[in-house]
């Protein structure tokens, strides 16, 4: 690992300041355990970290708003995942959580570290001599000659077709959530369907941040197709591993039995968090059934561009939507 | 902010196992690291160095972590606990320990000290109700010798006995 120098902030105004005061290329440590574990690799190699992972300002969420769920950038995983309140309103954003790593690792981890973690394509973490666009920008990307059954099939370009892995934002992404940033210029907010890029031909470039900025907070507007939600993931394993694919449905059910509010998000298979309004077009005024489920599923497909060792994604994940479909149908008040 | 000297190496006060600990650490240095190759804490054990396998559990101020993720610097201040921590001080063996030499949790013996201080949080989590719900829960530790259906069972036998 390269030297690094290391500062801690106590609020969230020190962290952007120590930011700031640690010139270019200093990054924000948090939970450490994608940046950590990338600096242990040497695919990161920032000159300087600024700990932000005991920032009491961040620390915190409450989710007994009327209007609003609100998150703090610090809180962890394993704690956000335990609560009462959403597991019951939400278990959309409850299961995007425990279904994601380890307990060990969500003890560690934050939300808004989550938000910003880095893709698990082999080559991009393989380091040299792997050719990879978003390591080391112009050298190519060996995914696409080589093995992609991990790779996207909506949202790829020419340069990069590696999957944005998080599980947390693809739930986030299907219930509108916005994010709160502080940084030198001040404080702003943007929705979380603008904090990832799509690679194009910059696959370096995986967030809309400006450099010195922070995530302070994480807001989810309050809505009754929370308590109708599913996070569902499919996985090589029965736990502990990222999505082969993974699916978040969120809907209401009116009383003749059709779906009216629609909300369906895909993980797995995209290079960032990724809507599907086909889906939800697909779905929403239908009366629930297996066939409207499956048929939300295969709209939700429609437009999947395979490689060589992924095309299964396509029937797995319409598969996977129509599944989550009828679990959050099945939790919906009527 | 005042310009200063940047900083590579922090003086760090933690406990471990009880005993207070002030070292000098590099700031690239790992907790695992700093309890095997320079404290002699050697149960917490390396397995993948990247957060994947579980080996190197431990729990910090009473959380279960992965030490080989968590940068030193950041136990500052921590109560630290290994498996060396676990028994009575006297040497006798913690119900866990003992219920996985009962249930044959074990073969090689290589994860066991990180599947204790996993199982240990699991119980204290409540995350023991049923066999389900620990595989789920004890997901972050793997073993090799797959002493997974003994491992269940141990986790199980202590959540039982304590009523959970
Ligand atoms: C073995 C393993 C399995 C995993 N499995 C899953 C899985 O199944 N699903 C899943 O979703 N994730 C999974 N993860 C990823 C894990 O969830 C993320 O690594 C974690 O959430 C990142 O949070 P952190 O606090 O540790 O971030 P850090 O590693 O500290 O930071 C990550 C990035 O975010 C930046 N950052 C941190 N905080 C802020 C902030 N407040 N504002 C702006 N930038 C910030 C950092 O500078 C860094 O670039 C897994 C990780 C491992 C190691
Ligand atoms: S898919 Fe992207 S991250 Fe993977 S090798 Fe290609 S350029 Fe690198
Ligand atoms: S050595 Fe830490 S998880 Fe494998
Ligand atoms: S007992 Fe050998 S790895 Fe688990």
């Amino acid at each position: 690992m390269r030297p690094f120098a290391y500062t801690t902030a106590g609020t969230a105004v020190e962290a952007v300041a120590a930011l700031a005061a640690a010139g270019p290329g200093a990054r924000l440590l948090a939970g450490g355990t994608t940046l950590y574990d990338l600096m242990k690799l040497e695919i990161e190699t920032p000159p300087a970290v600024v700990d932000v992972h005991r920032v009491a300002d961040l620390a915190g969420f409450d989710t007994s708003g009327e209007r609003e769920l609100v998150f703090g950038a610090g809180a962890r995983m394993a704690d956000v995942a335990e609560d009462g309140r959403l597991r019951r309103d939400y278990p959309a954003l409850t299961e995007s959580l425990w279904r994601a790593a380890s307990q060990q690792l969500r003890n560690m981890a934050t939300l808004g570290g989550n938000l910003l973690q880095r893709t698990r394509c082999p080559y991009f973490r393989g380091g040299e001599p792997f050719a990879c666009n978003k390591r080391r920008p112009g050298s190519g990307c060996a995914a696409q000659e080589g093995l992609d059954r991990s790779h996207a099939l909506f949202g790829g370009s020419d340069d990069c077709i590696a999957v944005y892995p998080g599980d947390w934002a693809t739930a986030l992404v299907a219930f509108d959530a916005e994010v709160d940033v502080l940084g030198p210029g001040g404080a702003r907010s943007l929705p979380l369907a603008r904090l990832h890029r799509e690679p194009g031909d910059t696959p370096q470039l995986e967030h809309t941040l400006e450099p010195g900025e922070l995530i302070t907070r994480i807001r989810v507007p309050v809505t009754p197709a929370g308590r109708g939600s599913a996070y569902l993931k499919i996985r090589d394993r029965e736990s502990y591993a990222f999505a082969l694919v993974s699916a978040a449905v969120a809907l209401t059910v009116d009383g003749d039995g059709r779906v009216g509010e629609c909300r369906i998000a895909v993980g797995g298979v995209a290079t960032r968090p990724w809507r599907v309004p086909a889906a939800e077009q697909a779905l929403r005024g239908q009366p629930v059934s297996d066939a409207s489920a499956r048929a939300a599923g295969e709209a939700a497909f429609a437009g999947a561009r395979p490689g060589r060792h992924n095309a299964f994604k396509i029937e797995l994940g319409t598969r996977t939507v129509a599944d989550a479909v009828r679990v959050a149908a099945g939790r919906a008040v009527r | 902010m005042a310009a200063t000297e940047p900083v590579y190496e922090v003086e760090l006060s933690c406990a471990v196992n009880g005993e207070p600990v002030h070292v000098r650490v590099d700031t690239r240095e790992s907790l695992l690291d700093l309890l095997r190759e320079r404290l002699g804490v050697t149960g917490a054990k390396k397995g993948c160095d990247h957060g994947q396998c579980g080996a190197c559990t431990v729990h910090l101020d009473g959380r279960r972590v992965v030490s080989c993720l968590t940068p030193a610097v950041q136990a500052a201040g921590a109560d630290v606990t290994t498996v060396e921590g676990v028994a009575g001080p006297d040497g006798e063996l913690h119900p866990l320990q003992q219920a996985f030499i009962d249930h044959d949790a074990l073969q090689c013996g290589y994860c066991t000290p990180g599947q204790i201080m996993s199982g240990l949080a699991c119980l204290a989590e409540g995350h023991a109700g049923d066999d389900d719900e620990v595989r789920e829960y004890m997901s972050g530790n793997l073993c090799r010798c797959g002493a997974y259906a003994g491992i269940v069972a141990a986790v199980r036998a202590v959540a039982e006995q304590q009523g959970r």
